[in-house]
């Protein structure tokens, strides 16, 4: 039997007190009946004796005290899964909002999931080609990797997102794959974007598209990116896919947790933002990876944007710090009309050195990747004593690099959001701006390599 | 006698009627027997950290004390073992739940099914007491696992057992001075939170060679000593911690992954097995013990999983090992703490960690050291605590990494902007320090070279005056310094470049031995001084920035290992030659 409550003492902006429960858990879902009939869902965020506190999903305007009906549902919220969410449109919280017919699961899924058993992890090395070179060249993706893409308001991550979902490719392999999309707090014109984009390319029926827009409640996004990423789980380990994810803004997701966390009256952390919230991100970037055994896997791509571009705000560092790298848009970069603008500096793979190399992508990979590198920074260091002292200061070998610098922003970042490169295309092209300085500078690449590999130089 | 729970917020479980139990204990939880510890005592209310998610439990689930706080279990069985932060092995819980981790799971820390050939070392009519070895167990190629009377048991050996034994099996019998007899087992069981008991702390003295050349050359560490690794995110903390573990020269290594990723404890349960140990010739999983509590894993086993980590590693000291106890990250250690201290709503200090941040990490940092083992046989054992710091933003003035700085005794600080530049290990030479170096120095002098620490003292100041003068050129060129100083800057490219760098991930420059880094830093050095010689001879600066022996040297760190001594004294005479040339010609004109 189930007990009706009408018993709230108190709401306090997403929260709610509820008096003389019984037998309710922590984290229970709740199903809220409004005098006109209008269902709203939370969950229990704690239970002192006969006493809960809930979070609404929902917006609390219009619940009257006296009047509304609570119940509890004896189980944490869950997403209904089957193969046929692919191609459909689900609201934040996991109902169809597309017109169609609602969806009959296969099974239920609890959506916080459950931690991977680190001992169960296979470890991720298949080389993924992104055709862009910052990122297959550079900062090379693989298969089961979470690698955030940084951005900045009004820069253009979506659109290097699309870029990616479109040209991902895996040598030699035409798996069975999936996209999982969440629009977390974005606005209706670039959620739009992304599903014209998906439509255009014929990913659409491949894909599950979750929409929290930025009109619809801000603590409903707490559960939009679990939502999707329990489908996620669902189509990597049970059905065997290979699944991308893009979650897209974290921003807009970390400021509902705050919310939440301020109307709880919590010690705040750094900025406001709860001391919790490492641990809350991770247990969902950590549901990126491979599993020993299962041939699906889950690549995730988070994007945030960064508040004023700033690195080290906790957002864009607490998520450094649980993703396997990063990918950082840069303004100066997209000022000049370079496009996609990689900052490839500070960007960076984790996992990119069991991804590449021979029988992976080439056997000059790892040493040209560190030899650009090294070669941008110190373009880069020269470029800048140059407008300080003017360009006669340099010595001869300083001017090479600067000119190295312009080049290989010209040439090897600029690609366009239309290009798609091969890795051997990328390949060479990072051989062939390296060989615009002399060859004794070339200390990180082996030498039979330069031999094999450098073109040669007409007299 | 059991309680009852009243209240849950998270991983915080308020529960009533435990008059019984004590302050610490481990209780279990609800149908599904969570693992939970009594953190505050009110009456006959306590307040419980629980060790699991706490999702589904409500009020007036039922709570039951073990009577004892959270201990480990020691004895053989630990090496090559992955646990998570409580000690329940993760290979286990695997196959019995499969790739994700459910709750309430009950698995022992030792296999109680496997047995061990154990061989006795005691006699019978022996006396023994707490710390003395009774028997010995080959646990894997490499670890002699010795079978120890537990701390405060002493009396007479009776009995004495050889051969295939489980942990759980008796495999001696003690008559105690009042007659009483106690049986013997290979396994002992500690409190995470208490220290195990020594005789005698001692200075360290001797390095921990760990291969990577900045920092057993430049900030060495000492065996039972401290050090600390900050750095923002994506400055390489991790894969240095990684080097360490696989490289340095002590029998056991405790990795603990604290709050970290899944899959850096996959690289290393998968890579480890397969790297062979330059020390041992046998693969390094023999000798290492990994915890892991990942970031997606209940925060609460996390506070537990760095005591846990550290006991076992004074367990293996006590047999007169030396150990070095890995922790990654201290930070996410105290992350888990202040959320614990926020839910029991104590006062908050410095950023909402609780006022006891600092003599917690104290008290961590002290449980390493080099010290004489509990036992009547004179036996020297010790740990080394290596703890990583993940600063937010890589701002080191936040509480975590002041705590530490005050208590450890070496700081390397990671630089996001050597990382930019691909210059790994990416730790700052200017900022980071090693208060070991005069209590090493012996120890040096006598075992690699006494120019081994003025090769290092010459190199520091080498890197100080480069950054001087790089001041300088920023200002007004490099064309404004004098032939001298453009001698320096390019032997400080030359310590940065050709000595400091190293790439973990080419095999030849993965592991660099003590003599082999000497004989590099050596080599740098004597180009600097020869042709510091013909400068002041007259000669030209340039030509000797480009004589062929010094594009050699920027590739001498690929010598393969049997070759390095021979190519090396060859390459150093080719370099005198050259500059003597170029010296020559510069006298002519």
């Amino acid at each position: 039997m189930i007990t009706e409550y009408k018993t709230i003492q108190e709401i306090n902006g997403p929260l709610m007190v509820i008096r003389h429960v019984e037998g309710v858990t922590y984290d229970e879902l709740g199903e809220i009946e409004l005098p006109s009939g209008e269902k709203r869902r939370c969950k229990v965020l704690e239970v002192n004796g006969d006493n809960a506190v809930v979070q609404l999903f929902d917006s609390s305007t219009g619940i009257n005290l006296a009047n509304t009906k609570i119940h509890f549902l004896g189980h944490s919220l869950q997403l209904g899964v089957s193969e046929d969410m692919l191609g459909r449109v689900f609201s934040g919280m996991g109902q169809t909002i597309d017109g169609g017919p609602d969806i009959l699961p296969d099974a239920y899924r609890d959506i916080n999931g459950l931690p991977m058993n680190p001992a169960a992890r296979d470890y991720p090395s298949e080389f993924i080609q992104t055709g862009i070179s910052t990122i297959d060249g550079l900062n090379t993706l693989v298969r089961g990797q979470k690698l955030p893409i940084f951005s900045g308001s009004g820069l253009p991550h979506a659109n290097l997102a699309a870029q990616i979902a479109r040209q991902a490719r895996v040598l030699g392999s035409e798996g069975n794959f999936a996209v999982v999309f969440a629009a977390i707090g974005i606005t209706f014109e670039e959620s739009q974007f992304f599903v014209d984009e998906f439509r255009r390319t014929g990913a659409l029926e491949r894909t599950v598209l979750f929409t929290n827009l930025a009109n619809d409640p801000a603590v409903e996004r707490i559960a939009t990116p679990r939502m999707a990423l329990t489908a996620a789980e669902y189509l990597a380990f049970e059905k065997n896919m290979h699944v991308l994810v893009i979650l897209t803004d974290i921003t807009n997701y970390a400021e509902a947790l705050r919310e939440v966390s301020a109307a709880k009256k919590e010690v705040p952390g750094r900025r406001g933002y709860p001391g919790y919230i490492y641990t809350d991100l991770a247990t969902m970037y950590e549901r990126a990876g491979r599993r020993k055994g299962c041939p699906g896997s889950i690549t995730m791509i988070p994007i945030l944007t960064m508040p004023e571009d700033d690195k080290t705000h906790p957002i864009p560092d607490l998520t450094g710090y649980i993703t396997e790298g990063q990918i950082i848009l840069s303004r100066e970069l997209y000022r000049k009309g370079y496009l996609p603008p990689v900052d490839v500096m500070p960007s960076l793979s984790r996992l990119k050195d069991k991804g590449i190399g021979v029988g992976k992508t080439r056997e000059d990979h790892s040493g040209t990747m560190n030899q650009l590198f090294a070669a941008y920074s110190l373009g880069k260091d020269a470029k800048e004593l140059a407008t300080i002292l003017g360009e006669s200061a340099l010595s001869d070998t300083d001017k090479l690099y600067a000119k190295f610098a312009d080049e290989f922003e010209k040439r090897y970042v600029n690609q366009g959001f239309q290009e798609n490169r091969s890795i051997e295309q990328t390949l060479d092209l990072g051989w062939e701006l390296l060989s615009i300085l002399p060859v004794t500078e070339l200390k990180r690449i082996k030498e039979d390599l330069i031999e094999k590999y450098l073109p040669k130089k007409e007299q | 006698m059991s309680g009852r729970v009243v209240k849950v917020s998270g991983p915080l479980v308020v529960a009533e009627g435990l008059a019984d139990a004590n302050m610490a204990d481990v209780v279990r939880i609800g149908e599904q027997r969570l693992i939970g510890e009594i953190l505050n005592m009110n009456g006959d209310s306590a307040s419980i950290q629980v060790y699991e998610e706490t999702s589904g439990l409500g009020p007036g689930a039922e709570v039951e004390t073990t009577g004892a706080p959270l201990s480990v279990e020691l004895g053989p069985g630990l090496i090559e073992s992955i646990y998570d932060g409580i000690q329940r092995p993760l290979d286990k819980i695997m196959a019995i739940a499969g790739s994700t981790i459910t709750r309430g799971i009950e698995v022992p820390g030792l296999d109680r099914e496997k047995q061990w050939d154990f061989v006795p070392t005691a006699q019978v009519g022996h006396k023994v007491s707490g710390g003395d070895v009774i028997g010995t167990v080959q646990e894997t190629a490499v670890v002699l696992h010795r079978i120890m009377v537990p701390p405060g048991v002493s009396g007479t050996v009776k009995e004495i057992r050889r051969g295939l034994f489980t942990v759980t099996d008796t495999v001696a019998v003690l008559t105690k001075d009042d007659g009483t007899e106690v049986e013997l087992t290979m396994m002992q069981k500690w409190p995470v939170r208490i220290s195990r008991p020594y005789v005698q702390k001692y200075n360290p003295v001797k390095p921990l060679s760990s291969g990577q050349r900045i920092i057993d050359t430049m900030f060495p560490l000492a065996k039972g000593g401290t050090a600390a690794v900050p750095g923002p995110f994506g400055s390489g903390k991790t894969v240095i911690q990684h080097q360490l573990a696989k490289w340095s020269d002590v029998d056991i290594v405790v990795y603990i992954g604290c709050g970290e990723r899944g899959n850096e404890m996959t690289d290393v349960l998968m890579e480890f097995p397969e790297l062979i140990d330059p020390h041992t010739g046998e693969p390094l999983m023999k000798r290492t013990v990994l915890i892991a509590n990942t970031s997606d894993m209940p925060v609460a086993a996390r506070e537990a999983s760095i005591y846990t980590g550290i006991t076992i590693a004074e367990y293996f000291r006590d047999m007169g090992y030396d150990v070095a106890v890995i922790a990654d990250s201290t930070s996410r250690w105290a992350e888990a703490l202040r959320e614990m201290s926020g839910r029991l709503e104590e006062m908050p200090g410095e950023e909402g960690y609780p006022a006891y941040l600092s003599s917690r990490l104290a008290q961590f940092y002290e449980r390493a050291g080099v010290v004489r083992c509990l036992g009547t046989e004179e036996r020297r054992g010790s740990v080394t605590a290596i703890g990583a710091v993940s600063p937010p933003g890589g701002d080191t003035s936040e509480p975590v990494s002041q705590a530490t700085m005050r208590i450890v005794k070496v700081f390397w600080g990671l630089d996001s902007s050597l990382a930019y530049q691909r210059h790994f290990p990416a730790i700052n030479w200017l900022t980071s320090y090693s208060l070991y170096l005069d209590t090493l120095k012996p120890w040096y002098d006598q075992n690699v070279s006494p120019d081994f620490m003025r090769n290092r003292d010459w190199a520091m100041a080498v890197l100080q005056e480069e950054s001087s003068l790089n001041e300088i050129v920023k200002l007004v060129g490099q064309d404004a310094l004098s032939p001298e100083d453009r001698l320096t800057l390019e032997a400080a490219k030359m310590i940065r470049e050709d000595f400091l760098q190293q790439n973990s991930f080419v095999d030849i420059d993965n592991y660099s031995e003590g003599q082999r880094q000497h004989l590099l830093l050596q080599m740098i050095r004597r180009y600097y001084d020869l042709s510091s010689d013909a400068l002041s001879a007259g000669a030209d600066v340039s030509q000797l920035f480009h004589i062929p022996a010094r594009a050699r040297i920027g590739r001498a760190k690929s010598v393969p290992n049997d070759e390095y001594v021979e190519t090396y004294g060859r390459l150093e005479q080719e370099m005198a030659d050259e500059i003597e040339i170029i010296r020559k010609q510069g006298g002519d004109d």
